[in-house]
């Protein structure tokens, strides 16, 4: 379950099931924040229900379309394109939470990549276990101190928090291969990463409906998915000490009834 | 404070000597404990791993995984602690039909869900203690993504060990199904009955 991308109406990172690696050192140490905070859950349900029915009426059927016209090894180097289109942006925000292994991990996969990996088609780092660093610069202000903010659902692309849609924008304005390719390139490099998106909600299709379709309250069941996996995923710079944290996991022996 | 008291400086020296001999083994219980969360998920994993791979029909791996939920997993407590503060009001028996249709559920819901591991396998790393509880890491191997932690919490509170909760990348199955169970239930006008009969169609 590797959604790389943030997917449209699902945008659940690495989401199997339900849904990055590398012990990183040397960050602040931001709480992550508990419970969840959704003050604007009335018009966050508007967006929602604006995003299924374009899940419904387009995304999910071209994805469906594209994973049966378009044979596997095409669309796992269309995925790999991708992510290596990504790496110079996830380097720039390695440096910025300065992290410095983490950026040195990406520009080698970079390099590996693009040179062996035949221009980013073959993810030769990743069959060594060099595996991507992902970030963004929601991450770089959680390192910097911000704290997650509000939940909000945001049309098109999904699930995500005040602070995170601040660093959707920064990432796309900043973003380093845009700047750096001419107009056209840009362009096709938008394309990859639309198809990337429509493999990704194709792979992992049953998990996607099961969440939006078959919950009894999909609003629901999206933000709390989102918001676990994304403080997963922030957390794991500093990994809860077992003995003390409050990992906020569930303990049914002790709590019975969820309370 | 009787107990000061009484520590007399012969039985004082008594307890230390056995304190000390205490802390000087590898506290066999806790390691026990540990090993045998890591053999449960051991166990559970080459079961999934055989399903996956076994190449059955929807309906013959949907079974497989009921089974195997039903011998690994605590599902009454897991049934009781997704049905949350509605659990408190309701009857024995209630709880005893909620579990049961749970049991079936749950195991058709995150059957599913496995298929798409098919093609990739799931290898345990190590088990901890956490809290009052084991926590059994492993990682999920999948054709076309970079592999992905699968953490397991296992409990003997049942009397043998038995696994409680899945968190697949901080994304825990307990809270996401006291989610879609309260929404279930709020669908109903929170009737207990109403929605035991109506899961054996979700």
């Amino acid at each position: 379950m590797g959604l790389k991308k943030p997917s449209m109406p699902g945008r659940l990172p690495r989401l199997g099931l339900v849904l990055a690696a590398g012990l990183l050192a040397g960050c602040a140490a931001v709480p992550v924040t508990q419970g969840i905070n959704d003050p604007y859950e009335l018009t966050n349900r508007k967006i929602h229900g604006f995003n299924k029915g374009l899940d419904r009426a387009v995304l999910r059927p071209v994805a469906k379309a594209y994973g049966a016209v378009v044979p596997g090894p095409a669309r796992r180097a269309v995925d790999n394109v991708a992510d290596t289109l990504d790496l110079p942006g996830d380097i720039l925000n390695n440096i910025l939470q300065a992290r410095v292994e983490n950026a040195a991990n990406n520009t080698l996969r970079l390099a590996l990549n693009l040179t062996v990996g035949i221009g980013g088609l073959v993810d030769v780092a990743g069959a060594i276990g060099l595996d991507e660093a992902q970030t963004d610069f929601g991450e770089t202000l959680h390192v910097w101190g911000v704290g997650e903010g509000a939940y909000l659902e945001r049309p098109f692309t999904g699930p995500t928090t005040a602070r995170d849609s601040v660093g959707g924008v920064v990432d796309l304005v900043l973003n380093p291969v845009r700047l750096a390719l001419p107009e056209r390139g840009a362009i096709a490099a938008t394309a990859v990463q639309v198809l990337s998106v429509l493999g990704t909600r194709d792979r992992f299709s049953q998990t996607v409906d099961s969440v939006l379709y078959d919950s009894a309250d999909s609003y629901a069941q999206s933000r709390l998915l989102y918001l676990q996996n994304r403080r997963f995923a922030l957390g794991q710079a500093a990994p809860p000490d077992a003995e003390t944290a409050d990992d906020g996991f569930i303990d049914p022996y002790e709590d019975p009834y969820g309370e | 404070m009787a107990n000061d008291l009484a520590l007399t400086r012969r039985s004082f020296a008594l307890s230390l000597g056995a304190g000390l001999a205490l802390l000087a083994l590898p506290n066999p219980a806790a390691a026990l404990t540990a090993d045998e969360a890591k053999i449960l998920v051991d166990k559970v994993v080459a079961d999934i791993n055989a399903i996956i791979g076994s190449g059955n029909d929807e309906a013959a791996m949907l079974r497989r995984f009921e089974k195997l939920f039903a011998a690994y997993a605590d599902v009454p407590t897991i049934a009781r602690s997704a049905l949350g503060p509605a659990a408190r009001q309701a009857s024995d028996a209630q709880l005893k039909g909620f579990a049961k249709a749970f049991q079936g559920y749950i195991s058709r819901k995150y059957g599913r869900r496995f298929r798409e591991f098919i093609g990739g396998r799931i290898e345990v790393a190590e088990a901890k203690p956490l809290k009052s509880y084991f926590e059994v890491v492993s990682t999920a191997y999948l054709q076309g993504s970079s592999p992905f932690e699968v953490r397991w919490h296992v409990s003997d509170n049942a009397g043998k060990s038995l696994f409680f909760n899945i968190i697949i990348e901080g994304v825990n199955m307990l809270a996401s199904e006291r989610t879609e169970i309260g929404a279930l239930l709020d669908q109903r006008g929170g009737d207990v009955d109403k929605l035991i009969a109506d899961m054996a169609g979700l």
